[in-house]
């Protein structure tokens, strides 16, 4: 960076000398300075709790409540890594590999039900289609989060507390998720699923063999944001998975900070594990995840 | 929606169509195609949304501690309970000062990042992935790192190491109610964590506002900065604004994970859902009161929402005037 803000900042000089009225030009090189500089602070801001995650990670308890701060450990201290894997208080692994399973088996569901669901509401021709369309819309005004009550009483009395069945099931049918599809495929140029029906396909064929695979840049995007929204999901899995092997790993993360003594660099090398994935996800699928939340048609 | 297809009546290819004839009955159908398409989900709705609501407002109605079996009619008592219960009440307040708070933070916050990023020449993209890498982070995880880290109420908290350099003493910032300090540490972890992802949002609708308009305004001697910013971008932005600020207001509506783990079970600072956690499954398992108070809620939001539809929806003449 700066390498990138050096060189405009001489001819700064030049254009105040010049005494030309400098706000009139909008790429001024002083506004371009400036606003570099901003932008840089910003970023600094936001990427300190990442940094303040992996140095409490890498560090011993000591160098983190030491009476003097410090920016970086003395020693790297590697052998944290294993640490919460070996604790005994919280199954850690486990509570991982719950949310992996979890995490797949939501985001294969939801794009499954939500996207038919959504392409039958956008592009059957059915006479009563937007009734259904207003009975889904009904859901979006009443958060997911209110019905958590009621919910655990279905779910309860189902029998399904702790298991994966009660951790996936309620949370598939997305009234939001399928407005989402419904307004994709609103946009999907009609010509494509017309020439596949003269063609002697049925909706269901035209559906699977040529509407699909032109979304996939769609469908990838939904992927990413259902799989980050329910690896992060707390509430739900707090509710459902009272026994700690039905933890998942937010639920897990919480737990460290009730028990008797505190190990500050555990749970910061368990946060930081429970980050990893979806960082990964995020560096990778981050073209796809702008744009499609780009283009959910949020933006009105 | 032209009714293309099956008949062939209105496609031109009516003719050359003749294979899709034989499909004509049950499986070609619209209507069995519709439901086949949707149904499933409906059904999945109707179990896991429809009918809960519905349990929930029978449960309501009845004395139900300890078991999600309804055990005695009380018929209102229920919501009596919620509405003259102190803490609930509070639970609103706080609430309410929450979304005050966070919703023109984070309008103004991620309106400012898009308008900087969308600026930049060059590095755009990282400083998109910057401000964006914060949504990958659960709020359980953020909470541990405000509440262990920055703002532990400790000499070698971040922020109190930070305000020793000017002679500020210890803050214990989660720790008491007086003088509140907890909303620092709860607005700027929600800050943090979704500003980018509204970013997103603001950034798509920058780019879609015509070129011509700002060329247009520079010919009229409008001044690049303010002028144009106030008489074409906001109004330009007006659209995406509203969505933001509804999403916001539903998202705080929903907010629990923060308070839930930077507060513990401190008595101050509970939104209704916190609130309504440990009315349903806290030690006293009420799940009669606690389904009252969930419904009450959800009537809340649904007139806040539509309300909110509406003022921005009046506001619409004078803004872009």
């Amino acid at each position: 960076m700066t390498t990138t803000t050096t060189p405009p900042a001489d001819r700064v000089d030049r254009a105040a000398v010049s005494a030309k009225p400098r706000r009139v030009r909008s790429g001024s090189v002083i506004g371009s300075t400036g606003l570099y500089l901003a932008t840089g602070i910003a970023a600094l801001l936001f990427l300190i709790p990442f940094y303040l995650i992996v140095r409490n990670a890498l560090m011993t308890d000591p160098e983190i409540t030491g009476e003097e701060w410090k920016w970086f450990p003395t020693d790297i201290q590697w052998g944290n890594v294993s640490e919460p894997f070996d604790d005994p208080s919280v199954d850690f692994a486990r509570s991982l590999w719950n949310s992996a399973v979890v995490g797949v088996l939501h985001t294969v569901g939801v794009l499954l039900f939500c996207s038919l669901a959504g392409y039958g509401l956008a592009r059957i021709p059915y006479k009563h289609a937007n009734k259904v369309f207003y009975m889904v819309l009904g859901t979006l005004m009443v958060p997911t989060a209110v019905t958590f009550v009621p919910s655990f009483v279905l779910v309860s009395s189902l029998g399904w507390i702790d298991t994966y069945r009660g951790l996936i099931i309620p949370g598939l049918f997305s009234g939001f998720t399928c407005f989402l599809f419904r307004q994709y495929f609103l946009g999907f140029p009609k010509e494509l699923e017309e020439a596949a029906r003269v063609d002697g396909l049925g909706y269901m064929g035209a559906y699977w063999r040529v509407v699909v695979p032109n979304s996939l840049n769609f469908f990838a995007a939904m992927a990413t944001i259902t799989f980050i929204s329910g690896w992060n999901s707390f509430l739900w899995p707090l509710v459902i998975g009272q026994d700690p092997s039905a933890w998942t790993v937010q639920v897990a993360l919480s737990n460290y900070t009730t028990g008797q003594t505190v190990n500050f660099h555990l749970i910061f090398m368990a946060t930081a594990i429970s980050i990893l994935p979806l960082v990964f996800v995020f560096l990778f699928l981050q073209r796809w995840l702008v744009q499609g939340i780009a283009q959910t048609g949020i933006k009105g | 929606m032209s009714t293309i297809t099956k008949d062939g009546v209105s496609s031109p290819a009516a003719a050359k169509a003749s294979p899709a004839k034989p499909r004509r009955g049950l499986r070609g159908s619209p209507t069995f195609n519709f439901w086949l398409f949707t149904g499933p989900f409906l059904i999945g709705l109707a179990i896991f949304v429809y009918l809960p609501i519905l349990w929930s407002l029978y449960l309501s109605f009845f004395e139900a501690r300890f078991t999600v079996t309804p055990s005695e009619f009380i018929g209102l008592d229920n919501y009596v309970t919620m509405l003259t219960d102190e803490e609930f009440i509070r639970s609103l307040v706080t609430f309410t000062i929450f979304a005050v708070f966070i919703v023109p933070l984070t309008w103004g916050t991620s309106l400012g990042l898009a308008l900087m990023v969308n600026r930049l020449r060059f590095m755009r993209a990282f400083f998109r992935s910057v401000f964006f890498l914060p949504t990958a982070v659960s709020y359980v995880a953020a909470s541990l790192v405000w509440k262990m880290s920055i703002f532990s109420g400790v000499r070698f908290g971040m922020m109190n190491t930070f305000l020793s350099l000017f002679g500020i003493d210890n803050t214990a910032w989660l720790a008491s109610p007086d003088p509140p300090w907890y909303w620092l540490v709860i607005l700027t972890v929600r800050l943090w964590l979704q500003a980018g992802f509204y970013m997103i949002l603001f950034i798509a609708a920058l780019q879609n506002i015509p070129q011509e308009l700002y060329e247009a305004a520079s010919i009229d001697g409008a001044k690049r900065g303010w002028q144009t910013f106030w008489h074409i971008t906001l109004p330009q932005l007006r659209a995406t604004s509203t969505a933001v600020i509804l999403l916001l207001l539903v998202a705080a509506y929903q907010a629990f994970d923060e308070f839930f783990n930077l507060l513990n079970k401190t008595t101050w600072g509970r939104p209704p859902l916190v609130e309504l956690y440990y009315k349903a499954l806290g030690d006293s398992q009420d799940y009669g009161a606690g389904s009252a108070g969930a419904l009450i809620l959800t009537v809340l939001i649904c007139l806040v929402t539509l309300l909110q539809g509406k003022f921005l929806g009046f506001g619409r003449g004078e803004e872009s005037k």
